[in-house]
C-alpha cells in the first residue's frame, strides 16, 4: 500500500450531511447529559482545599495545568506548583524525587502522555519503589475528538499490568472531590483519570448519600433484570440508560466501580451472584484490558457465571470528530447503551 | 563532619588507597559471581573514593540521616562498584561481600533501593537518575535542607532524551544543590559512546544547557578532588556537572587492553591474576 492510497479521499458534503453542526471539541462539558448540574474544576479546588491542610502536597504539570485544572492550585499556591514544561519523563521522575524527600506530588498531564510516553518512569521511578506519586490525567478514553494522539483508550490496560499501582476512573464531580483526599491518604502510587472543566455532578443526584471510597464499588441503583457494572463517566451513561430502560419495563441496577485496581471483587461477586440478572460491564476504554476483562476474570475465577456482556470501545484507533457523534458511533451514548442492553435481554 | 574525621586512625588513609580498596573489593565480588561489570567498577573507583571520603557528608551508622548528601546510582549495573564503596565507608558490612549477586542477597547485580542500605534509588533503566535527582534537589530546597544531590550516570545515558529533559529542568528550577557526575569511559553496550550519540563535545552541550561544567581525568585523584571541590563551592543556583574521563578496567593492565570492555569477560583463572596486578600497585 502506498502512502497516498492510505489517505482519506475528500467527498464533497452538503451542510445537511454534517448533521446538526457539531464541531470537534475537547470539552468535557459536551459529555454532560441534560439535567445534571456542573461543577467547575472540581480537581483543582479539591486539591487546594486539601493542600491547605497538608503541607506535603505539591503540584507539577507538564505544560498542561490549564487543561488538567491544576491551574487553580497553581494560582492559589504558586510556591507549591512546579511547571515542568513539555517533558513528561522528568515530570514523573522529579515527582518521584520529591516523594523520596517526603512530599506528596500530584503530577498532571494528558492520559496518553502519562501512559505512553512516561510509562517506564512511572514503572521504575514510582511504582517499583511504591512511592506516593499521584498521577492525574485528563482526556481519558474517548473524551476528545482530536483522534488517537489525544485519546487514551488503552491507559487502564497499561496501568492494570503495573504492580503497586492503584487506578481510579471517576464518574463525575462527586467522585473527583472525594478521590483527591483518598489519593493523598493512600500510601502508594495512584493513577487517576480526570474529567476537567465543567464536570457534571451525577452520583449524589442518584444517591444523595454517595461518598467516594477508595477500593469500593457501590450500588447506585437497584434493579432486577440487568446489572450494569460500570466505571468512569460510563456510570452516568448507565444511570441514564437505566432510566430509559425503565420506560420499557426493564429494571436495571447500576454498580459503580470507580477504583479499577485493586478491584472490589467481593462486591462485584456479591452483586453478580444475585441470580438471574444479565451482567453488563460499561467503560470508557478499549475492550482489551479494562474493567470488562477484569470483571470477567473475577467471575470466571470464582465460578460465578451469569450471562455476561461488555460495553467498551473497540480495539482500534478511533476516529476524529465531534464527541457526541463519536460516542454514538462507538456505543458510549445513552441511546446506544440502552439499545444494546435491550438487544441482549 | 566528614565520616573520615570520625574514623580515627583510618582517617589518614589516602584517597588513592581508598580507591585501591574499592577496586580490590569489586574484584572479589566479581570472582564470587564469576562475572560482573568489573570494568566500570575499576574505572570509577577513584571518583567513588573521592566522593565518599572527601566530598559527601553522611553517617555510616544511619544511612537515611536527613542531613546526608544524596548519592544516586543512575547506572544500576555499576552496583558492584557502589557496594564496594558502601563497604569501604562502613554502610554495608564487608562480610556480605561473599553474597554478591546470590539469591536472597542484599546486593543484586543491578542496584535497587529496596535491597541495599545506602542505595538511594533503583537505577538500571538508564536515563532516569538525573530526573529523580532533579526532584530530590527540588525537595531539599523546599525543606531548606542544605545537602547536595549527586547523580552518577554514564556517557551512554547521554543518549537518552530524558537526561536532557532533566538537564533543562535543573536549570529552570535553579538547582545549585545538584551535582551530576558523568563517567565518560567511551564504552556502551554496542561499542564506543562517541560512535553513537556522544559525538559532539559533551562540555559544550552542558554549557549550552546552562550548567556549571567541568571535564577532568577521572583517574587522576587530585583532578577528581579539585573538580568536586569546585562543584561544591561554585556560587549561584546553576546545577553542576563534572564529566570524568575514565579508563575501563583501570588498574589491571591486561584487562584495560581488552577490546570489548562493556561487559568484560574474565576467565576463572584471571581473577587471581587481576588481584595480583592490583596488589603490585597498592598505594599506602
Amino acid at each position: 500500500m502506498t502512502l497516498a492510497s492510505m489517505k482519506r479521499k475528500y467527498e464533497p458534503r452538503t451542510p445537511a450531511a454534517r448533521g446538526d453542526g457539531l464541531t470537534t471539541s475537547a470539552m468535557i462539558a459536551s459529555l454532560a447529559a441534560e439535567g445534571y448540574d456542573t461543577v467547575a474544576a472540581p480537581f483543582g479546588h479539591a486539591l487546594v482545599d486539601l493542600a491547605r491542610k497538608n503541607e506535603r502536597i505539591v503540584g507539577l504539570s507538564a505544560d498542561l495545568s490549564k487543561y488538567t485544572d491544576l491551574h487553580v492550585f497553581a494560582q492559589a499556591m504558586p510556591d507549591r506548583f512546579y511547571q515542568m514544561g513539555m517533558a513528561e519523563q522528568v515530570l514523573i521522575s522529579a515527582a518521584a524525587g520529591l516523594a523520596r524527600e517526603g512530599f506528596l506530588p500530584f503530577a498532571t498531564t494528558y492520559a496518553v502522555f502519562a501512559s505512553r510516553r512516561a510509562y517506564d518512569f512511572i514503572a521504575m521511578a514510582v511504582a517499583e519503589e511504591n512511592l506516593p506519586v499521584k498521577i492525574v490525567c485528563a482526556l481519558p478514553g474517548l473524551t476528545t475528538g482530536y483522534g488517537p494522539s489525544h485519546q487514551a483508550t488503552e491507559d487502564l490496560a497499561i496501568f492494570r499490568g503495573l504492580p503497586n499501582m492503584t487506578i481510579i476512573d471517576p464518574c463525575c464531580a462527586d467522585d473527583i472531590a472525594g478521590m483527591v483526599p483518598a489519593m493523598a491518604a493512600h500510601d502508594g502510587p495512584v493513577y487517576a483519570r480526570l474529567l476537567r472543566g465543567k464536570v457534571p455532578r451525577v452520583l449524589t443526584r442518584h444517591k444523595p448519600d454517595y461518598k467516594f471510597q477508595l477500593g469500593k464499588a457501590q450500588l447506585i441503583r437497584e434493579g432486577g433484570d440487568v446489572l450494569i457494572v460500570s466505571t468512569g463517566f460510563m456510570t452516568m451513561r448507565a444511570l441514564d440508560a437505566a432510566e430509559a430502560l425503565a420506560a420499557d419495563k426493564v429494571d436495571a441496577a447500576v454498580l459503580h466501580v470507580p477504583t479499577v485496581k485493586p478491584l472490589d471483587t467481593a462486591t462485584i461477586l456479591a452483586e453478580a451472584g444475585k441470580g438471574g440478572r444479565l451482567v453488563v460491564t460499561a467503560e470508557n476504554h478499549s475492550i482489551v484490558g479494562g474493567l470488562g476483562e477484569a470483571v470477567a476474570a473475577t467471575l470466571m475465577r470464582s465460578g460465578v457465571t451469569p450471562r455476561f456482556r461488555m460495553i467498551a470501545l473497540p480495539d482500534a484507533f478511533l476516529e476524529a470528530g465531534a464527541l457526541p457523534t463519536l460516542h454514538d458511533m462507538y456505543g458510549l451514548s445513552v441511546a446506544k447503551v440502552a439499545e444494546r442492553i435491550r438487544g441482549w435481554l | 563532619m566528614r565520616p573520615d574525621a570520625r574514623l580515627g586512625a583510618i582517617a589518614n588513609m589516602s584517597l588513592e588507597r581508598r580507591a585501591w580498596n574499592i577496586r580490590h573489593k569489586a574484584l572479589r565480588m566479581g570472582e564470587v559471581q564469576g562475572q560482573g561489570y568489573i570494568g566500570q567498577a575499576l574505572g570509577i573507583a577513584d571518583v567513588l573514593a573521592a566522593s565518599y571520603f572527601h566530598a559527601l557528608d553522611y553517617r555510616p551508622e544511619d544511612p537515611e540521616w536527613e542531613g546526608r548528601d544524596r548519592f544516586l546510582l543512575s547506572i544500576g549495573h555499576y552496583a558492584i562498584a557502589l557496594y564496594a564503596v558502601l563497604m569501604e565507608a562502613g554502610i554495608l558490612p564487608e562480610e556480605e561481600l561473599e553474597t554478591y549477586g546470590m539469591d536472597d542477597s542484599r546486593m543484586p547485580m543491578s542496584g535497587m533501593a529496596s535491597y541495599t542500605p545506602g542505595m538511594e534509588i533503583t537505577g538500571g533503566s538508564l536515563g532516569q537518575g538525573l530526573g529523580i535527582a532533579v526532584g530530590m534537589a527540588m525537595g531539599l530546597k523546599r525543606k531548606g535542607n542544605g545537602a547536595f544531590v549527586y547523580n552518577l550516570m554514564s556517557d551512554g545515558e547521554l543518549g537518552e532524551g530524558s537526561t536532557w529533559e532533566a538537564a533543562m529542568s535543573a536549570v529552570q528550577h535553579g538547582l545549585g544543590n545538584l551535582i551530576n557526575l558523568v563517567d565518560f569511559n567511551d564504552q556502551q553496550a554496542d561499542g564506543k559512546s562517541t560512535a553513537a550519540l556522544a559525538r559532539v563535545p559533551e562540555e559544550a552541550k552542558w554549557v549550552a544547557f546552562g550548567w556549571h561544567t567541568q571535564r577532568v581525568d577521572g583517574n587522576d585523584m587530585a583532578a577528581v578532588v579539585g573538580a568536586l571541590d569546585r562543584a561544591r563551592a561554585a556560587s549561584g543556583d546553576r546545577p553542576r556537572v563534572i564529566i570524568f574521563d575514565t579508563t575501563m578496567c583501570k588498574g589491571v593492565d591486561f584487562l584495560e587492553t581488552r577490546e570489548i570492555t562493556h561487559f568484560v569477560r574474565v576467565e576463572p583463572d584471571e581473577w587471581a591474576k587481576a588481584r595480583a596486578v592490583l596488589d603490585e600497585g597498592m598505594p599506602q
